[in-house]
């Protein structure tokens, strides 16, 4: 259901040599990731490898250092054309192509279900009030939550709240959306009711970049799995070879783990 | 009951004084909360500016009201600039609560999760739509308390400014506790004429408590 604005043949998201230190501690080395139109990607890595950074860093919520990032073949964080970073304004119109779940939801906690839904539709791209509803009121619809237009998140569950959170990313219609750990805050029983919302997506053919921890999940949904070990990529690899045949002695230990 | 008759034939004295007393507070209150917002929207930035505003909002903090009126009305005329009562004395309020507001206001951002921002800018939110929209919604929501406390010590500052001259509730009490010597009459009069105010607002406060609670924030 997605409106793809830019060619079909240009990446959803393209990486280039991108690093990133936080003081003295280098914590991305040379990412390199392109990733498809339609394509889901899961990104595996034990804690501290830097997932969220590399997340961060696509839509430019952290400034990359080095390298090169590319939404839908646009260049993010720096104009290209003037020679300069980005301002406030040009960063903010790329940042409406990438869409972003968050471990922990971050509802806005003053505004509705359904508000939260129209807010950015509405306060960043101008959509007409009436046409951003119509969208909300779909796409609540589509993540299970036809009833719960007028609830405000507090009384929500946290599977709920983190539907309401993809329908929300969903609204803008992103060339792509980032999820960071999107089960980790959740109850077990909770965690199959928004994974079998993300299935859906993928299935429906939205581009998406997953920072899990949900095995199964990666194995059956991804085109792509990630792994990266203190801020290296160390294997790279569709799912049936990631997981039978691993390349490398640390992703087999890991997943000896998580087994 | 003859001090009362004179009370009620100085009716019009305590009106007018009332409807300057509601007008310098609503105009002033309604400008420095404005005021206060954009100061802490300035404040968001790391910048030089918003430096130098921090510490004019502490200065503003230290400073007795009454001396900062003062100083617009009779310390400024020194430098070559002439205000009318009315003038110096909004501008006194408005200056030293926005300060004030601020304050309140900042406190409350410096505590609030970060998660909120980060996804609005993620959706695409410029600086001032996410600071109008997200930001300080929930700053207004999560400080009614404080910001109610403000109205009344503003509501309480506007009584100063008869010391400027300005014809108010309280130089009005004065007016006529001089003429017709009944000082604690008229200035009984006025004490309940403060205390219905307060109570208004108050009440106003307690319905926009709701807002909040519907929402799930803190205060009821
Ligand atoms: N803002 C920051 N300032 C300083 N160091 C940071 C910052 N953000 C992350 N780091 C450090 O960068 C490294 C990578 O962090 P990151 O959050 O990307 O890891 P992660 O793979 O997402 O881990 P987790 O699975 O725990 O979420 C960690 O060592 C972390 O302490
Ligand atoms: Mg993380």
């Amino acid at each position: 259901m997605s409106e793809y604005t830019s060619p079909a043949n240009v990446p959803a998201v393209s990486i280039k040599r991108m690093s990133k230190s936080f003081g003295d501690i280098e914590v991305l080395r040379d990412i390199d990731l392109v990733v498809n139109k339609g394509e889901v990607v899961s990104v595996l890595g034990s804690s501290g490898s830097g997932k969220s950074t590399m997340l961060r860093c696509i839509n430019w919520l952290e400034e990359p250092d080095r390298g090169t990032i590319h939404i839908a073949g646009q260049r993010i964080g720096i104009n290209e054309q003037a020679g300069r970073k980005m301002n406030n304004k040009e960063l903010a119109t790329l940042r409406a192509k990438t869409g972003m779940v968050f471990q922990g939801f971050n509802l806005w906690p003053h505004l509705s279900v359904i508000q939260n839904v129209m807010e950015a539709p509405i306060y960043v791209k101008g959509m007409p009030k009436e046409q951003a509803r119509v969208i909300a009121i779909e796409l609540l619809e589509k993540v299970g939550l036809a009833d719960k237009h007028d609830a405000f998140p507090f009384t929500l569950s946290g599977g709920q709240k983190q539907r309401v959170a993809i329908a929300r990313a969903l609204a803008m219609s992103p060339e792509v959306i980032l999820f960071d750990e999107p089960t980790s805050a959740l109850d077990p029983e909770r965690v199959g009711e928004v994974l079998t919302v993300m299935k859906n997506l993928s299935k429906e053919g939205y581009t998406m970049i997953v920072v899990t921890h949900e095995m199964e999940f990666a194995r059956a949904v991804s085109d792509q799995v990630v792994f990266l070990e203190k801020g290296l990529i160390i294997e790279k690899a569709p799912p049936a070879k990631f997981f039978s045949n691993p390349e490398t002695e640390r992703v087999r230990k890991f997943l000896e783990i998580s087994a | 009951m003859t001090e009362w008759s004179i009370l009620w034939d100085a009716r019009e004295i305590f009106f007018n004084g009332l409807i300057a007393t509601l007008g310098l507070f609503s105009l002033s209150i309604i400008c420095a909360f404005v005021l206060g917002c954009v100061l802490v929207y300035q404040l968001e930035d790391d910048s030089v500016l918003s430096k130098a505003l921090r510490l004019l909002i502490n200065l503003m903090r230290t400073l007795p009201f009454l001396i900062l009126a003062y100083l617009l009305y009779y310390g400024l005329p020194q430098l070559g600039l002439r205000m009318s009562a009315w003038t110096a004395g909004l501008l006194a309020l408005i200056v030293y609560h926005a300060a004030y507001f601020a304050e309140i206001l900042r406190g409350c951002r410096l505590i609030m999760p970060e998660g909120y921002v980060e996804a609005a800018k993620a959706h695409g939110f410029t600086p001032l739509r996410l600071y109008l929209r997200i930001v300080l919604p929930q700053l207004v929501i999560k400080t009614r308390p404080l910001l109610g406390n403000q109205l009344i010590i503003a509501l309480k500052d506007t009584a100063f400014l008869t010391i400027i001259t300005l014809q108010e509730l309280t130089a009005a009490a004065n007016s006529v506790q001089s003429t017709y010597f009944i000082p604690t009459q008229a200035f009984v009069v006025v004490i309940v004429l403060y205390w219905l105010i307060s109570i208004c607002l108050e009440l106003a406060l307690k319905r926009a408590a709701r807002f909040g609670a519907k929402r799930g924030f803190d205060y009821v």
